[in-house]
């Protein structure tokens, strides 16, 4: 096994926000500090490569964000969306450590642009990344090497070994060679497990295998499970996930923000019996994108079809895959294979359930719903009836897994018996720490910078 | 136009629109977010829209390996080149020189033989500085319908563009706004005006932006002192040679320092930018322009220098030489590219207000 020549304070397993919010912090502190990045260069980042915005409170207008967002109607959104699966302390904090994170971002090179076009709603609340994330990776990869913190690509971590309240070594794989480490201290940040697909399967069932990974196929849980294994201390339910319905043509892995699908409130749903089995017009579809990946994975062969006519085409954003297109149901079934007679049924059941749409709006709930209809729709029911119509076929779209390691507010790892005196966590791999369950937009960069900047400064005082 | 070249840039731009991270980096996203789909005219339009800061190729998700392989600063450089090559007129000249800098080398050779040709031919009847060598009646001969033909030319395809891309009619407000950018160079600057990702990857940098100013004002100081020094022979009857504290003479030799140090710095930053996120083809022809152009400002420079001394008469030449085969060519090389840039502004300041009056 060979050794690097380098001595590390701090090795930092993994390559994105976390992870270099954490590598940074901790130089700026003095610390020699090794990024491990299992991905190659074009790959780098992890799901942070996707993100587009980061939810931050602020007291008064901060960066390109308006008004005011204050911890209480912070903490109250995120409560509605975990019902209260949420470790309250930690939260507060990392909310409350958000306001200072929008000029440190700055500082260390990422800029920000006005609320993207069709995300007018986010505008007071998340602050949007010039470029997206990659762009936020790529500034935070150049001020980390400006920082003098090394980098290795494709280096891919296979043990920490633990010691009762140390890690004694980090080992890991590089250009075809094993390689062992005996750094001061360790973070992890290293995400979830999402695209292991039989850790997947264990923890859902068969339906699993027909979820799509929205982000990285790199986070496979390796250093979770490892650590897991030798008794650090979890959090999280392994069956939650930030889940949200997606074009069923997106790719396995890494399809990221433009397999996203806009056309449900507009739609019917159907499964694949062409029967529907979920109120479409509940809420607006920011509010319900991520309960669909759940009601989709529940459907037989986990996928849903959603259908709408000409007059709806043109209400939300396009999507990247056009639509199925026919001009008339039987065509659309057959195209969609789904039975077509079923299909037309349960398109006259709804429609005729339909009552006077002249107040439909699409921005808003206009309360323009179905009577008598099980499942009802309740906003922006209008009939199905002008072709040419469209199909969308959806699937479970997982963003990361909220299974991972339970931290303290310094950022820490345990085992039953106490603390890992040199072992921090941060990022998705300890967000299941505050989301229990659901998710709330732009969050999962919040836990990341906050908790990525509080472990690299712990680890660098341990260390120094 | 190349329907395989529009129909790659319609693919992108679809993802693009699915995506929208990039929005705030320059005018192509803006104009590209507010369409469903993308008519030819569209793509041409964001085509020259764009001006190759490459902000969206390196903050891209979707780059390769990734299956979708966005390029977009490629796509669209390659439809504006075939753009630039479908519109021109005459079309026999059209895509002789974007794509081919050998070509240009080759005009510019026969620019230096017709100039020496024609000092030999026509020469003088004894006039005073330059004139001595080549008469200004035969310089004006020349040199009239050098300018005259290539600016006819430029109008004939913007006519072709505008029509492509549905421009309207110009009001003043849209003629301001575009050049404004243009002024400042506005889309060579990212949003937050750091500049582009061109020389070292992902690095913001100024380089290239200050880069270009230096030869669009250097070139255009140049033309200024051109034009005075007509309106000062014709309008006041003020005859060249003019000394150095004239207006010619200060525009002139400014405009040539910046063109000469300009287009030098333009062609080594241009070495070290990543060739696959322009367009490959028209390399050649494009290093083959910016040294020609640099190559006028310089020769007029040993000119000015090496005026008094028995070499003026060969490098009166050369300079006049480059100067016509500059001249010449500007529909087919990539100085046309200044035009359809302003008019791609013109068009995308009408599309900005045809929005703020439906709001």
């Amino acid at each position: 096994m060979a050794t690097p020549k380098e001595a590390y304070d701090i090795a930092v397993i993994g390559g994105g926000n976390a992870a270099l919010c954490a590598a940074m912090t901790a130089a700026e502190a003095g610390a020699h500090v090794l990024i491990l990045e299992t991905a190659p260069k074009p790959y780098r980042g992890g799901n942070s490569r996707h993100t587009r915005n980061f939810r931050c409170m602020h007291k008064t207008p901060l960066g390109p964000l308006v008004e005011e967002y204050s911890e209480d109607e912070y903490l109250s959104d995120l409560l509605k969306v975990t019902g209260g699966k949420t470790d309250e302390h930690l939260a507060r904090l990392a909310i409350r450590t958000s306001e200072e994170c929008l000029p440190w971002m700055e500082e260390h090179g990422v800029r920000f642009q006005p609320s993207l076009s069709g995300t007018l709603s986010l505008a007071r609340t998340n602050a949007f990344f010039m470029g997206g994330g990659k762009s936020l990776v790529n500034a935070y990869y150049r001020a980390a090497a400006g920082l003098g913190v090394d980098v290795l690509y494709e280096a891919a971590v296979t043990h920490l070994e633990l010691n009762s309240d140390q890690i004694e070594w980090v080992d890991y794989t590089y250009e075809g060679q094993s390689h062992r480490i005996t750094p001061k201290a360790v973070i992890v940040a290293s995400g979830g497990f999402q695209a292991d697909t039989d850790w997947l399967t264990r923890a859902w069932g068969e339906p699993a295998k027909n979820f799509l990974i929205r982000g990285t196929p790199y986070n496979r849980g390796v250093v979770l499970s490892d650590l897991l294994d030798q008794g650090v201390e979890s959090v999280g339910d392994p069956t939650q996930c930030h889940a949200v319905a997606i074009d069923g043509r997106a790719p396995k892995f890494d399809g990221g923000i433009v397999s996203r699908l806009d056309c449900v409130p507009f739609s019917i749903v159907v499964n694949k019996h062409a029967e529907r089995f979920y109120d479409e017009g509940e809420d607006v579809w920011p509010k319900r994108y991520a309960i669909w990946g759940r009601l989709v994975a529940a459907q037989p062969d986990q996928v849903g079809y959603a259908i709408i006519d000409t007059k709806s085409l043109n209400l939300f954003m396009p999507s990247v895959f056009p639509p199925l297109k026919a001009d008339t149901l039987d065509e659309l079934a057959g195209m969609m294979d789904l039975p077509a007679e079923k299909l037309k049924a349960t398109v006259s059941a709804f429609n005729a359930a339909c009552g006077d749409t002249n107040g439909f709006h699409p921005t808003e709930l206009d309360g323009v719903t179905t009577s008598g209809l099980i499942p009802p729709k309740t906003n922006w029911a209008r009939p199905i009836t002008e072709p040419p119509f469209y199909g969308y076929s959806l699937r479970t779209g997982v963003t990361f897994t909220y299974l991972g390691l339970k931290v303290d507010e310094t950022a820490q790892c345990s085992t039953s018996s106490g603390k890992i005196k040199n072992l921090w966590a941060a990022g998705e791999t300890m967000a299941g720490s505050i989301l229990g369950q659901g998710y709330l937009a732009g969050f999962g960069m919040t836990i990341g910078t906050v908790f990525g900047r509080i472990a690299g400064r712990e680890a660098a005082a341990y260390a120094n | 136009m190349q329907t395989d070249l529009i129909q790659e840039a319609r693919r992108q731009a679809e993802i693009c629109n699915a995506c929208r991270y990039c929005e705030g980096y320059c005018s192509v996203f803006p104009s590209l977010h507010a369409e469903r789909a993308f008519s030819d005219g569209d793509i041409t339009q964001l085509a020259n829209l764009c001006h190759n800061c490459r902000g969206c190729y390196y903050a891209c998700q979707y780059t390769a390996p990734h299956a979708f392989d966005l390029n977009l600063p490629k796509a669209l450089a390659e439809v504006r080149r075939d753009s630039w090559e479908s519109f021109a007129w005459p079309q026999p000249l059209a895509r002789r020189f974007h794509t081919h800098g050998g070509a240009i080398a080759l005009a510019l050779v026969i620019g230096f033989a017709l100039l020496f040709w024609a000092v030999r031919a026509i020469g003088s009847s004894g006039g005073e500085g330059f004139y001595a060598v080549l008469s200004h009646n035969a310089m004006v001969a020349i040199f009239a319908p050098a300018f005259l033909l290539p600016l006819f030319s430029i109008v004939f395809s913007l006519r072709r563009y505008w029509a492509e891309v549905g421009g309207k009619p110009i009001q003043m407000s849209d003629l301001t706004a575009a050049l404004k950018r243009a002024g400042k160079m506005q889309d060579l600057a990212a949003g937050h005006s750091e500049g582009c990702n061109f020389e070292d990857e992902d690095r913001f940098s100024q380089g290239r932006r200050h880069i270009h100013h230096v030869i669009m004002y250097g070139f255009l100081l140049c033309f200024a002192s051109t034009s005075v020094a007509t309106i000062m022979h014709y309008v006041f009857g003020l005859h060249a040679p003019y000394g150095f504290w004239s207006l010619p003479k200060l525009f002139g030799i400014s405009g040539g320092l910046l063109l000469t140090v300009g287009c030098g710095a333009m062609a080594l930053l241009k070495q070290k930018s990543d060739r696959d996120l322009g367009d490959p083809s028209a390399w050649g022809g494009d290093i083959g322009f910016i040294l020609l152009l640099g190559f006028v400002g310089l020769s007029g420079l040993v000119l000015y220098a090496l005026g008094s001394t028995p070499l003026m008469p060969a490098l009166l030449a050369i300079h006049l030489g480059s100067v016509l085969t500059f001249f010449l060519l500007t529909p087919y090389t990539k100085m046309a590219h200044g035009f359809y840039r302003l008019a791609a502004l013109i068009r995308d300041a009408q599309r900005k207000r045809d929005v703020s009056m439906v709001r």
